[in-house]
């Protein structure tokens, strides 16, 4: 695909040299058509990657005051808080943003939940989302961890120690982690050079592969109606609009939504109530007091309450990280003919409403001390989740669906 | 489908919101970081009676000066009690080994009391209203927040003294303090003692972040120009899509 040389003269000369770029740009903005039906859904796929130059650029701030040692790092980020000239600023962009991370990410794989955007042919984009999701889970229990409170130091420790169930090496792995006998100096180390070069390398490549992946196949959409089957005379798709300028500007519109409820919390509710940042971690670190209730970040309490169901460690930590990779699977679990909600049965909808009222309740579930009667429920939803995901080939195959049309109706 | 699935979102974050902030029959102790005059009462209750024993090692006389409109010279003749710069943090000299053996517990750091604690300033506020008399612990006092705090009553000369009403327990438990009862008058009435200990849980809250006073002062503005930007962002995606259905 030749483009035509700019007329400008430091482009035009650019041009000649790197005629490569201006066929990039075509590729994935100027000429990569996307559905012109967009809906509110279809924000967060931007907005993640707005969030993640949000936490690499604080970060960066971040690292040039912080100090990784458990002997600093607790007074250094009050340094940062109180000395540091915009520190405050600074670090709440960043912990604000972790968690706004999370709810963007759950709320963009919701929307391929309900409009099967993982459906063939976009099995890859969903794998590669999957690995991205994998790869921010660690990075934001790393990142938890360097602030060294109470509950940086106590979540490690138990999140860690979970490994040791592993029968044979279980306590010889534990130990590999920490890089010592429990969570200490060594360990805040290297859980910083994970978090601020090895993961954010990981994840900076993976949100590449899975954005040229999603471009190789094209984009779905609230229909579920593949736009590249109809074409116009130029072979371009008729219900299609360019990526740039329709949805970059459209997108704009997004992120200034998005900044304000960001902005909010930051200036007005920087700790959410206990929820963004937690009381315990305004205490240092202390290997001798363990807090009363130790908890991870809301943003893992779903798991977290699987885990806690589970009278067995090993059963519970299997079930755990199987709720995670279930979800790789998702794509060949979902044997329906159509893909969108809009063009499925009642049974669909009422399992699917179901699997989000048993994924925030174990969310709650998840950060309250655990009574009996919330073991109870913690069991039931973790059992709904599993069961969700595992009879989905039956119920998405005897559910009612309507016929797809061609194009994408007006009113869409 | 959409409005559902945000509204029981909401519902869930108020939910757990309102869980994480519970812990006790905390009371609302009301405090205003932005009251300026109640920051500097409750600094100077504060290094009078707090400061001897607790210190607060990332609050500086400096910072306290400049946010709380006070002259550098008046901080440290009036409220610098330990001789340090005004650049310095705010510790004292105790011995927190001995401190340890003549309290059962070294008096731990302030700085960040009022974020570490469910309940924040309702917690100092509750707490400081609920010590009474009580002879079977070592210092005499005892805490109806802090079950058997080792921390003495430094506040008894301004409150007067309390003494613990208890309810009867039902069978197999406990008898438990049901409230408590003011019987010997301090310096300050009921009224002037809820205000002084309202200020230090405000200075506390000041305190425990700085930056508290900067930070919603610059809100406003960022929010009002996202608003503004987002309403530009709007009209331009409207224009950009006139020709588009």
């Amino acid at each position: 695909m030749s483009t035509p040389r700019p007329a400008n003269r430091v482009l035009g000369w650019l041009h000649d040299r790197a005629p490569g770029l201006w066929t990039w740009w075509n590729r994935h903005a100027a000429q990569y058509y996307a559905p012109k039906n967009f809906n509110f859904w279809y924000f967060f796929g931007s907005l993640a990657l707005l969030v993640l130059v949000n936490q690499i650029v604080t970060g960066i701030w971040l690292t040039m005051n912080y100090k990784p040692s458990a002997a600093e790092a607790f007074a250094s980020v009050e340094y940062i808080m109180r000395d540091v000239e915009w520190g405050w600023l600074i670090r709440y962009m960043h912990s604000t943003g972790a968690s706004a991370f999370f709810v963007v990410v759950y709320l963009h794989m919701f929307r391929a939940l309900i409009y099967g955007s993982y459906q063939k042919p976009r099995e890859l984009v969903w794998i590669l989302g999957m690995l991205i999701y994998l790869v921010l889970m660690a990075e934001a229990f790393m990142g938890y961890v360097l602030p060294w409170g109470q509950m940086s130091y106590w979540g490690a420790q138990v999140i860690i120690s979970l490994f040791g169930a592993i029968p044979g090496i279980g306590d010889s792995l534990t130990e590999w982690i920490r890089g010592d006998y429990l969570v200490s100096d060594a360990t805040l180390n290297r859980f910083f050079a994970l978090h601020v070069v090895a993961l954010p390398l990981v994840l900076l490549l993976l949100v590449y592969l899975h954005l040229m992946a999603l471009h190789e196949v094209g984009s779905n959409n609230p229909e579920g109606i593949d736009i590249k089957k109809v074409k116009g005379p130029d072979g371009k798709p008729l219900d299609g609009v360019p990526f740039h300028p329709y949805y970059t500007i459209k997108d704009l519109v997004g992120v200034g939504f998005f900044l304000i409820l960001f902005s909010f919390v930051i200036f007005f509710e920087p700790t959410f109530g206990g929820l963004f940042l937690e009381h315990d971690n305004f205490v240092e670190a202390n290997p001798l007091v363990t807090p009363e209730h130790i908890k991870p970040v809301w943003y893992f309490t779903p798991y977290y309450a699987m885990l806690r169901a589970i009278p067995d460690k090993l059963f519970g930590v299997i079930v755990m990280f199987g709720a995670v990779l279930i979800l790789f699977f998702l794509p060949w679990l979902d044997r329906s003919p159509v893909r969108s909600i809009r063009y499925r049965g009642p049974l669909t909808r009422v399992l699917l409403a179901l699997f989000v009222i048993a994924f925030v309740s174990l969310g709650w579930l998840g950060m309250q001390p655990g009574s009996e009667l919330q073991t109870l429920m913690a069991r039931v939803f973790t059992f709904y989740y599993f069961a969700f995901f595992i009879t989905m080939p039956l119920w998405t195959r005897i559910d009612r669906t309507r016929p797809v049309p061609e194009r994408i109706p007006a009113h869409a | 489908m959409l409005e559902r699935c945000l509204a029981l979102i909401a519902l869930c974050i108020a939910s757990s919101v309102a869980a994480a902030a519970g812990g006790g029959p905390l009371e609302p102790a009301h405090v205003n970081v932005h009251d300026r005059a109640s920051l500097q009462r409750g600094a100077r209750l504060f290094m009078n009676y707090c400061a001897g024993c607790h210190e607060a090692r990332f609050m500086r006389y400096q910072r306290l000066a400049r946010d709380l409109g006070l002259d550098e010279e008046l901080v440290q003749r009036h409220l610098n009690f330990s001789g340090a710069p005004i650049g310095a943090t705010m510790l004292n000299a105790m011995n927190p080994e001995q401190a340890s053996e003549w309290f059962g517990a070294a008096p731990p750091d302030l700085s960040l009391t009022a974020r570490a604690k469910y309940g924040g300033p309702d917690w100092i506020y509750t707490f400081l209203k609920s010590f009474y008399a009580d002879e079977s612990r070592p210092l005499g006092w005892n805490n109806r927040v802090l079950v058997n705090a080792s921390m003495p009553h430094v506040l008894w000369e301004l409150q007067g003294i309390q003494r613990p009403i208890y309810a009867a327990g039902h069978q197999g438990e406990a008898s438990h303090v049901e409230r408590l009862e003011l019987v010997q008058p301090g310096k300050l009435s009921p009224e002037e003692y809820d205000r002084a200990i309202r200020d230090i849980a405000a200075f506390m809250a000041y305190m425990a972040e700085p930056a508290v006073l900067q930070r919603e002062a610059l809100g406003v503005w960022v929010l009002l120009y996202l608003a503004l930007f987002t309403l530009l962002a709007w009209l331009l995606k409207r224009e950009y899509w006139r020709d588009v259905h």
